[in-house]
């Protein structure tokens, strides 16, 4: 039987953000340009303003969007702090260099496909 | 209206520390010495106050000024808010930019952790707001960012410990 921790860590939160395609169209958005607005982002996106406010907000709980107030306006900034976290807890423990000589395998193998 | 032209980056941290503890730490330079990319802060904590951070010993050795960045303090209310320009000397281009302006809220929560939210406002800075959140290879090109220094102070309030 498979029984599941009950404690929900900071990383729970930002791997669950990030296994969405949605939310992570979201945060490409906000990395070619950030401060935006909801009604900015939602044009980038087929989905109802409500669809796009629950994934921000789920984001924003896995502190990888934060907002600020600018005016009457609220802007959504990308906070890499949680990605970089993840980063150093658990690519750099199982040495980065083969991962990236997997990564490099992978490129090969795909550019071998294509011709 | 959404000013164009002003280009400010976000980056926040939740730390398990003290708002006095993590003040320290950005702004006593026995503390600065100890995370990231090391080197010794000092702060005139007053409006007005002078602020600059200098290079260690290995910054040195790969050429870099013996201060690598200044600034002035606009707003100091510690432990809660810190106000500064920031402005690197790391190249003759970066030294012509306009300084930058650096933001640090502290905000305490009852349970003991602190939320670090950092505003840092590039505007007309194009060479720092492309450097200042990092890439990939922290250790080997010095390019870890704030995303990287954030991450790694939170490490040694934590633990004692570098990361």
């Amino acid at each position: 039987m498979v029984t599941y921790s009950p404690i929900v860590t900071d990383d729970d939160l930002v791997f669950k953000a990030l296994a969405d395609p949605t939310r992570r169209i979201l945060l490409d958005l906000l990395f070619q340009r950030d401060g935006r607005t909801l009604k900015d982002l939602e044009s980038g996106l087929e989905m109802t303003r409500f669809g796009v406010m629950k994934h921000l907000k789920i984001l924003e709980d896995a502190g990888l969007v934060v907002t600020r107030r600018s005016g009457r306006e609220k802007l959504h900034f990308l906070n890499p702090v949680p990605i970089r976290m993840i980063h150093d807890r658990w690519i750099d423990k199982y040495r980065e260099r083969e991962v990236s000589a997997l990564i490099a395998l992978k490129a090969e193998l795909e550019e071998k496909d294509r011709s | 209206m959404t000013d164009k032209t002003k280009v400010v980056q976000v980056y926040k941290i939740v730390i398990k520390a003290s708002a006095q503890a993590i003040w320290d730490a950005i702004t006593k330079p026995e503390w600065t010495d100890r995370y990231a990319y090391g080197g010794r802060a000092s702060y005139e904590l007053k409006a007005g106050g002078k602020y600059h951070h200098a290079a260690s010993a290995e910054m040195k050795s790969f050429g870099l000024p013996d201060l690598i960045i200044v600034g002035e303090v606009i707003e100091s209310d510690p432990p809660r808010k810190l106000v500064q320009t920031w402005h690197p000397q790391f190249s003759a281009e970066m030294i012509a930019e306009p300084p930058s302006r650096l933001t640090y809220e502290i905000f305490e929560s009852p349970s003991g952790v602190c939320t670090v939210v950092m505003t840092h406002d590039v505007t007309d800075a194009p060479l720092v707001a492309g450097m200042v959140p990092g890439n990939n290879n922290p250790v080997e090109s010095g390019g870890g960012g704030w995303p990287w220094v954030l991450s790694d102070l939170k490490t040694l309030l934590e633990t004692g410990k570098r990361m």
